[in-house]
């Protein structure tokens, strides 16, 4: 017990030390730091503690403890969809459009810089315009038998019957995976086109000697080793996003889906949010929502640790 | 301070004397995996490429291909009365166009420069130094892009209304830049700056705040202007939702999402061709700033070299 306290006692005075030492860090860190703690991670714990009451946004919450963790597991089958759905859209859209937008912004890196410029821009757009572009889905798998899609199976003798792509319950999902992937050359691939142009020459140099052969093992062996801090943020932005696909279903097939073929954890939550005003339980959403992107991000983790071995 | 300027241009001049060898540094690059790469690319491209093609062509179709089905791709009697019933909309609005156009340029420009400077300032430390609370706010910085902006926007509504800030521009500002995504992206690449680059500068007696400014900001400045353009964009498209209701106070973006709903004068069909002229050109403003930035990455590459 005595050793115990006295190497308590050391420890704090250590970190005191520290501290004082590092007061110039502390002064550089703080503007950010400060409004970073009332924006984002004071309306956070706000939410957290609104999850465990009954908040309608107008009268004063009541603690209800644990009852919407239980309603939203138990009562709630729509919520229980809305996970399925969510995690069918991530499995494909988070890894295609993580793998997809590495491989792209690797090649851009191959090309001569202006060409190379002008395909980022290109590849970025998508995200950049947003759901304003959304429109040309809605046209090329248009539900009308003279739509795009429909009239090309249909001339290729596929189909007989035109396909309700937005709104038969067994096809919408497809849709939306497509549009989503389509979204998501995001901020993550502007950070590897960065990344990818930013390692070391010598690097190359170095492995071309240690006999590596083709642009295969040198993207194994030299690329991906050093751009270990870009696939973190990468696999970061990509989990949020692929997580929190919902507004892309809103715009192609509409709210609520049909039959519920594309509802997700974020338009279950918007739907309680801002429609029903149920703020209790839609911040218990996003805290399961929250719990589902941690896990995720710790598993991707490790994944990321044997790149390059 | 003169050491370090010379310790950074022998970076400089090293790097750029190697650009200048003839290029043997990658290893050998098959023919046909060229070929493969770039036929890729071109699907790709094309794939990528074609909303955008779609959406610009639309606002060159004069109303009666705009309404034909199935629609065209491509716009067969290219017409700019899109674009002059926009100008001629906007010239007639209650609020002075030119209003709209000065706030969101003041939100953009003190939103996305202060961002930049703020988060970096914060960046740095945190990706380069350990002090107490250091692992600790790195932990929280990830989990912060985690949670679901929409049950957090009604307790930043309260505080920023506590703070009297409702209804002018710093409602948006403000708020705006404590974003972590520029931050988290930006203390990532300042992993990789050499330590020995920064110990040299500390040793001709140089502070943080100088080391961050003169050698930290130029090398990753890569990071920077993908920072800035998501930042840029962020603030670009922000409507102003519930933080402002005075007409006058509003941005641009809340006046073409107006438009683009038909809500000013007309009521749909009539508001198509100016709802998509409309969407081109706020789409055009981020593309702009994105090829100068973009660009700027490019001549600046021969400062990334000096990375470990």
């Amino acid at each position: 017990m005595a050793a115990n306290k006295i190497s308590f006692k050391r420890r704090a005075e250590l970190t005191l030390r520290d501290m004082k030492r590092s007061i110039p860090l502390y002064i550089m860190i703080a503007p950010f730091m400060l409004l970073f703690f009332v924006f984002v991670v004071y309306p956070v714990l706000r939410a957290v503690w609104f999850s465990f009451t009954d908040y309608n946004v107008l009268e004063k919450a009541n603690f209800v403890g644990l009852r919407n963790y239980q309603k939203l597991f138990l009562e709630d089958k729509t919520f229980i969809t809305a996970i399925k759905n969510t995690f069918i859209i991530a499995v494909i859209v988070g890894p295609g459009g993580y793998i997809l937008s590495f491989l792209l912004a690797w090649m851009i890196n191959e090309l001569p810089h202006k060409i190379g410029t002008v395909l980022t821009v290109i590849f970025y757009a998508p995200s950049m315009a947003g759901t304003a572009v959304i429109s040309v889905f809605t046209m090329i798998f248009s539900n009308d038998s003279n739509g795009y899609l429909n009239s090309i199976l249909r001339n290729l003798g596929i189909t007989d019957e035109a396909i309700l792509w937005l709104s038969d319950s067994d096809v919408v999902m497809v849709v939306v995976i497509l549009a989503s992937l389509w979204m998501s050359m995001g901020v993550g691939f502007l950070s590897f086109v960065a990344g990818v142009k930013g390692v070391d020459d010598a690097q190359y140099e170095a492995g071309a000697i240690d006999g590596i052969r083709n642009r295969w093992q040198e993207l194994w062996y030299v690329t991906l080793p050093n751009m270990k801090p870009q696939l973190l943020f990468g696999a970061v932005t990509t989990i949020t996003s692929s997580l929190s696909v919902g507004s892309i279903g809103d715009s192609l097939v509409g709210f609520p889906s049909p039959n519920y073929a594309t509802h997700t954890i974020v338009n279950h939550l918007n739907d309680y949010g801002n429609i029903r005003m149920e703020m209790g339980y839609a911040s218990a959403i996003a805290v399961i929502l929250f719990l589902i992107m941690i896990l995720c991000n710790m598993l991707i983790q490790k994944l990321l640790r044997k790149v390059g071995t | 301070m003169e050491t370090i300027k010379r310790y950074y241009h022998n970076y400089l001049k090293r790097k750029k004397a190697k650009d200048f060898t003839p290029n043997v540094k990658k290893s050998r690059r098959s023919f046909w995996g060229n070929v493969i790469l770039g036929l890729f690319l071109l699907a790709m491209g094309f794939t990528f490429f074609f909303p955008v093609i779609y959406m610009v062509s639309n606002s060159f179709k004069p109303m009666n291909e705009l309404f034909r089905f199935p629609p065209k791709l491509i716009v067969n009697k290219p017409t700019t009365n899109n674009y002059q019933d926009f100008v001629n909309i906007l010239a007639n609005t209650v609020v002075p166009v030119t209003r709209s156009l000065f706030n969101s340029l003041f939100v953009v420009v003190i939103g996305s420069v202060g961002h930049i400077v703020l988060a970096s300032l914060c960046a740095y430390p945190l990706a380069k130094y350990k002090f107490p609370g250091s692992a600790f706010l790195n932990q929280l910085i990830v989990y912060s892009l985690m949670f679901n902006a929409s049950v957090t926007a009604i307790h930043n509504f309260l505080t920023i209304s506590k703070l009297g800030m409702l209804d002018t521009q710093w409602s948006i500002i403000i708020p705006g830049f404590a974003s972590t995504l520029g931050l988290y992206l930006m203390k990532n690449f300042m992993e990789q700056i050499p330590d020995s680059l920064m110990e040299a500068a500390q040793i001709d007696g140089a502070g943080y705040v100088r080391i961050h400014f003169t050698i930290v900001m130029p090398v990753v400045k890569p990071a920077l202007v993908t920072a800035f353009i998501m930042v840029f964009q962020a603030f670009w498209t922000n409507t102003g939702g519930s933080f402002i209701y005075t007409e006058a106070q509003k941005g641009f973006a809340y006046v073409v999402s107006q438009l683009a709903a038909g809500k000013v004068t007309g009521v749909g069909a009539s508001y198509a061709g100016i709802s998509s002229a409309s969407s081109v050109v706020m789409f055009a403003v981020p593309l702009v700033v994105f090829l100068i930035m973009q660009n700027n990455v490019v001549s600046t590459m021969a400062t990334s070299g000096m990375k470990e």
